[in-house]
Order: C-alpha cells, then structure tokens, then sequence
C-alpha cells in the first residue's frame, strides 16, 4: 500500500513537473524567443515594453501581458459555427502535444532511499509509437478547427492541414525506422540509456534519419516553411482564423509545445537525451560522493543538460523558421511523397545493409 | 468556360462545386485595399475578378479646385512609396505647358529626387514580396534599406513619405551641404543591405519554386494588356521611357535597362533588384555631373521669388501676390507628359483654359492597366501564386484608384 502511495506521488510530481515545464516555462519563453531571436536576426530590438513599474526584464513580461490580454478577450464565436466542435478544436490541438512528453525520459535512472526513481512518467517499450499515435491525433484539432469555424478561409487551411499532415505523418514514422534498427529498441527510455557512450549518439551514425525527420516534424508542427494551412498572407490565419481569446492562444500554445516536443524527440534520439558526453549518470553520482545526494546532484545535472539540449534545438528551429519563404501547398506535397518518403526508404535500405555487413554495429 | 467543366462528369461523379471566395478588400495580401471575387476549384483559380476602387479619392476631381501649385500634395500621394516620381511627372507636364526649361542643377536634382523615389518604391515592392511569401527576415532588411533612404529624403525637404519637393518651376530648395556624404554613406550600407537580401532568396530553392514560370506573360500579350516598365521589360520588351523618350538629364546618363526573357514572377522580380543597382548609379552620376548654380527658374511670374527680391523688384512682389491668390497663368492647351515611374509610364495629361487652375488633371496610372491583367496571369494557377503574382503587379491603391 505504501509503495503504491509512493509510485502514485511520483507519478503525481513527475507529471507536475513535465506540465510545468511545458507550460510555465517552455511555452511563454518561446514567445520571448520567438521575439527576440527574430529581432536579432532582423537587426531590430525586438520586445522591450510590457513592465512593471518601469523594470522590463528585457521583454519577458510580454508573454504574461499577452496571456493577460487574450484572457480577458471577448471569445468569440461566429454565425453558423458548429459551437461544440468549435471549442474543442483548440483542446484536441493542445492535449496531445502535452501527452506526447509521457514516454520522453527527461533524466535518467536513480536509486533514491532504497527507491528506484525513473525520470519518466510512462516507460512504455512502444514509446515511439506512442508519440506518433498521439501526434496523429493533434491533426484533428486543426481539421476540425477548419471545419467548425463556418469560414472558407478556415475550410481551406483546414483542408490544407488534412492533406499535409497526414502525408507528413506517414513519412514522419519511416524516417525513423533506420535509428530504431540501429539501437534495436522502439522504447525512447531504451534508446536514451544506449546513448550513454558518446559514440552511441544518434546523430553520429543516423545525421541522415535526424535531417529527414526534423524537416517532418517542423512540417507536421505546420511553421515556416510549412505553414500553407495558416499562410497569413493567403488565407488570413488558415484554421484559427475565427478563433480569438484563449482558444487562439491555446492553438499558440499548441504550437509552442510542439516545437519543444520536437526538440525533445531530437534530443532523445539523436543528441545523447540527457547524458553529458563522456560522463555516465553512474560517473556523476560518485563524483558527487554517491549515496542520495549524489544521486540527487546526478539527476538535476540531467534534467538540465536535457532542457539545455532542447533549448539549443529550439534555438535552430527558430531560424530556420526566421530564414526561409514559404512552400506553396502543392510543393509541401511534392517534398513529402516524392523526396522525403524515397530518401528515408532509401536510408532504411542503407542502414539495414551496413548493419547486415556490420559497418553499423548495433547497439 | 468554368461552367461546361462545373458540369463536367467528374464534378458530377464526385459531388464537387466550385467555391466562390471573396478575397478582400481587407485581406492581408490585398494592400492598397482591392477584392478579388475567386471562383476556385480545390485550389485552382478557375476565374478571377479584380474589383478596383476602394481607395477612390477624387484626385483629378479636386485638382481641378486647385491651383496650378496646389496640385503637388495630391500628387504625392498617388504612387505614396514613390511621392518624388509624382511629383516630378506632373512638373514636367505643367512646364512642358508654359513652354519653359529649368536650370541645369534642378534639372539633376529632379533626376536625382526621380531615382530615390523609384528606389523607394522597389525597396517596398521588393520588401512586400518577400514578407507575403513569409519571408520576414528579408522584408526588415529592405525596410531597413528603404528607412535609410528616407532619412536622405527627410534632409533633402523635410518629408519621409510625401515629399512635395518639386515646384513648377523649380524645386522647393537646394539640396543640403550634406546631401553627398549621406548619399554616399546610405548607398554604401544599402548595397550590404542588397547583397544580404539577394542571399537570403535568390539562390534559395523555396524562393525561386515560388516566383520561376509563376504567371509568365508573352512580350505581345504583355503589350497588348498595356503593360509598362519593370512588369514590360521582364517579358523581354526593352521600353524604359527614360531612353525612349529622355527627358530631365537621362539622356546625358550612362545606365543600363535590364531586360526578363519570361515574363515570369521571378523576372518580374529581378528587373527590379537590378533597377536598384542602377538608379544608385543614376544617382552618384548626378551628383558626379552636377554643378553649383540657381535651383530655380529665374521668373517670377512661374516660380515664386526669392524673398529678397519681393522687397525689392517691382515684377517680383506683384507675382508674388498675383500667383498666390490666383494661381500660376499656365497658357491655354493641352498636354500628355509621360515619365518612368516606378511601375512604368507613369503620365500626365493636362489641359489649361489659361485660368490658375486646371480644367482637367489625368493621370495614367502604370499600374492601373497592369491590375487589370492579373485575372488572365493567375487563371489556372493555383491560389498561392495569386499571392506573389499580385504582388509583383504593385497594384498601390493610391495610384490605380486615385
């Protein structure tokens, strides 16, 4: 009884922690990164107003002063929408980009007090389908944001986010299949343990599967250079067009999540997930003089690399979405069926002979 | 022809209709507030109407309650992203009226003030085209070109965006001492500025899908739609009003008019990449040629004199009162003056009953025939390329509505 309290309570912290990075940190820090990384880039100052009392916090109070603004924002629904589908769109859109983060190993194994801590809040052997079955489900928000909004605007962006991320998802699972073949595992809290040796990292021998799959993910994430269903400058906003308030800015939140979901499947896959290059988890607890203070030490060292990790691909995820036009609908298409799906089949081919000829031990 | 494929089998087969769409006038690709009625099929832009005049402002209706001066404010903002073009065109027309010549140095300031207009018009257009295609980064480099610019045209008369600079007669005054070196200075940074923009799209493959074969046109049909400047010369027609009819100093210029071999967006485009090269050397040309003398005609009965002179010359303080009260005497007739604006022959047809006012005021705005060609660029292309095809058109409400 007292150790299934204690799982429950783990499960509880674990769960509260992943929401609120998501939420509390990650989210409203890439609206500062979103801004300031474009100013930069653009040779601007970017965000600098929102303040209390005069101290500005170099533009970091803006997401509150968004958040603040979008609350009190009338929400509004129009004539002729399909008034149920219409606010639940934004929560399909939002859920699944959350639950995606259950099966991401964030930190690492401990024994902590005689208890053995995994830094997980589900350690499923099918983690990776997980997160593609979760992902497919976040489509809907989109769809039915398009649908239920009584808008042709939204119709088409949501017609547009139908055939794109449904093509991307298919190709989206094939670019990966090459790296599941070369740890052996679909369960990501596998795959992060294997990449203990730095030359275990996904990227060293799978950079191809890590570029293919990066370039769908952005496109199922629907930003520049893939955002044809919202393309502000063709169909005003796409899908969220009718959409104001919080239910706009859970479809941003949305979309925020994602970038970092991506990041963190990139991490966990390809980038050593939370392990410091050369030193294991087991160095650092005895660095740290063993026993539970240094395995505590050992974990916090973990979750930071991994969140530092995630920062460093957000980072490349915003200029390439600060750099770069947009593709028109039909050559969103055209990429995905006709280049990416050829060239991961391609590499799973590769990947599965160098493992037969043993160029590529697996590991 | 939309209908007979409405009716078609397939379209029975599968249950489809055609979708009608009204894009605009407050879209956000529809700047200089247009519509466009669309009837699509899937994405497919099966017809197309454009629905000009939202931003009818009666120009050539008050300009006839203006007097011969009065005229230049409106003038600006006609083309707005190229007020000096404007203003300049409608003071050739009126001095080509009176039958009198300005001193050489205006006329070079005229050429130079032409330049920076048209330069300020590309950088926007240019700027536009990027951000619509999503683009932002290059859009801020261009602004940022184009601020610099202004920051020269704000010392030259005050004004960023509606210069009123030129007079009958004359320009408003001199340029400033400093005038060279910031010319100098802005033009060194604007072509880092040219070099990092061409980078960021030129050579970049989702750029280049988007503009090449997008919308091309034939150099006849192209002519036939009376298609003028960057838009003409993209499909392969060498017309540039400034060589073929040289007014101001062009004649005594040494530049280059580029020339497309499509007609396509990405020409389109890149004719006025280049023209930015070469307006920038019209412009240091000028500057090289020109030589210190009067701004202004030395009439008082055209150009407003000196004040020094009001005190002291009898013709000078009676025109002073007579042109402010009653406008300038322009002669009895009538005249087209045309000039290179920004979007093509931008020209001026004016007619004079010998009052201070004009009877008639029309302006032929370039891109007021180009809009009307959109619908047969775009028809059976897909939605997305009405997006950089129109913006390549530079429909700028001002002009085409007036």
């Amino acid at each position: 009884m007292n150790s299934m309290t204690g799982d429950l309570l783990e499960t509880v912290v674990k769960i509260a922690f992943v929401i609120g990075l998501n939420l509390g940190f990650f989210a409203p820090m890439l609206g500062w990164v979103e801004r300031k990384q474009s100013a930069v880039m653009q040779d601007r100052i970017g965000a600098n107003r929102a303040g209390v009392f005069g101290f500005t916090f170099i533009g970091l109070l803006h997401s509150a002063a968004d958040a603040i603004k979008l609350i009190f924002k009338e929400d509004f629904i129009p004539r002729g929408a399909d008034r149920m589908m219409h606010t639940l769109a934004p929560v399909i859109a939002v859920v699944p980009a959350l639950a995606a983060f259950a099966v991401i190993p964030f930190g690492g194994k401990f024994e902590l007090a005689g208890h053995n801590v995994n830094l997980v809040i589900a350690d499923l052997d099918v983690g990776l389908l997980f997160v593609f079955a979760i992902a497919s489900i976040a489509t809907y928000g989109a769809v039915i944001a398009g649908w239920a909004s009584n808008n042709n605007w939204s119709m088409l962006g949501g017609l547009r986010s139908a055939a794109q991320m449904f093509s991307y998802e298919v190709t989206m699972g094939l670019t990966i299949i090459g790296l599941v073949m070369y740890y052996q595992s679909l369960s990501l809290v596998v795959i992060a343990e294997k990449q203990v040796d730095f030359w275990h990292w996904g990227i060293i021998y799978q950079w191809p599967a890590f570029i293919l799959f990066l370039t769908c993910a952005i496109a199922e994430n629907k930003r520049i250079p893939f955002d044809v269903p919202e393309a502000e400058s063709e169909l005003v906003a796409g899908y969220f067009t009718e959409y104001s308030g919080m239910k706009f800015i859970m479809f941003w939140t949305a979309e925020f999540i994602e970038v970092v979901t991506i990041s963190a499947l990139c991490v966990t896959m390809f980038f050593g997930a939370y392990h410091l290059p050369f030193i294991s988890p087991d160095m650092l607890v005895s660095i740290f003089g063993g026993g539970d203070f240094g395995a505590i030490v050992a974990m916090l060292i973990g979750i930071g690399v991994f969140v530092a990790k995630i920062c460093a691909l957000i980072f490349l995820q915003m200029a390439i979405r600060w750099t770069l036009p947009r593709f028109r609908y039909d050559q969103v298409m055209a990429l995905g069926w006709k280049i990416i799906l050829p060239a991961s089949l391609i590499w799973i081919f590769l990947t599965g002979l160098a493992i037969l000829l043993g160029l590529m031990p697996t590991v | 022809m939309s209908d007979n494929k409405h009716n078609s089998d397939f379209h029975k087969l599968h249950h489809t209709e055609l979708l009608t769409l009204n894009m605009g006038p407050s879209h956000p690709a529809t700047h200089g507030t247009v519509k466009f009625l669309i009837t699509l099929d899937g994405e497919t832009i099966e017809h197309l109407d454009v629905e000009v005049g939202y931003l009818h402002r009666g120009f050539e209706k008050e300009c006839e309650n203006q007097n011969w001066n009065g005229v230049f404010p409106y003038t600006d903002r006609l083309d707005y992203t190229a007020s000096a073009l404007n203003n300049v065109g409608y003071a050739l027309a009126v001095e080509k009226l009176i039958g009198i010549e300005t001193p050489d140095r205006c006329a070079y300031i005229r050429t130079i003030v032409s330049e920076l207009g048209r330069m300020s018009g590309h950088y926007t257009n240019l700027a536009a085209g990027a951000l619509e295609l999503g683009a932002l980064t290059a859009f801020i480099y261009f602004v940022e070109a184009r601020e610099l610019l202004w920051d020269v045209i704000e010392s030259v008369c005050g004004a960023r965006l509606t210069h009123n600079y030129v007079k009958i007669g004359g320009v408003f005054s001199d340029l400033p001492p400093t005038f060279e070196g910031d010319i100098k200075r802005v033009f060194a940074r604007n072509r880092e500025l040219w070099d990092e923009f061409a980078k960021l799209l030129l050579r970049n493959r989702i750029f280049v899908d988007r503009m090449r074969d997008i919308a091309p046109i034939s150099p006849e049909d192209a002519k036939a739609w009376g298609f003028t400047g960057p838009c003409l010369r993209a499909a392969g027609v060498p017309y540039d009003v400034r060589r073929a009819q040289p007014y101001l100093k062009y004649d005594k210029l040494d530049f280059e008019i580029p020339i497309g071999e499509t007609g396509d967006n990405y020409d389109r485009f890149m004719m006025r990449m280049e023209e930015l090269n070469q307006s920038m050397r019209i412009v240091e040309q000028c500057i090289e040629q020109m030589e210190p003398g009067p701004v202004n005609v030395n009439d008082p009965q055209w150009r407003q004199p000196a004040k020094d002179n009001i005190y002291t010359d009898m013709e000078s303080m009676i025109f002073h009162f007579k042109n402010a009260i009653n406008g300038v005497q322009v002669p009895k007739g009538e005249v087209y003056f045309p000039i290179e604006g920004a979007n093509g022959e931008l020209g001026f047809y004016l007619v004079s009953n010998g009052g201070g006012k004009p009877v008639k005021c029309r302006v032929r705005p370039p891109c007021f025939q180009l809009t009307s060609a959109v619908s047969f660029l775009v028809e059976g292309a897909m939605l997305a390329d009405l997006i950089p095809t129109f913006d390549m058109i530079n429909l700028i409400g001002g002009e085409c509505d007036r």
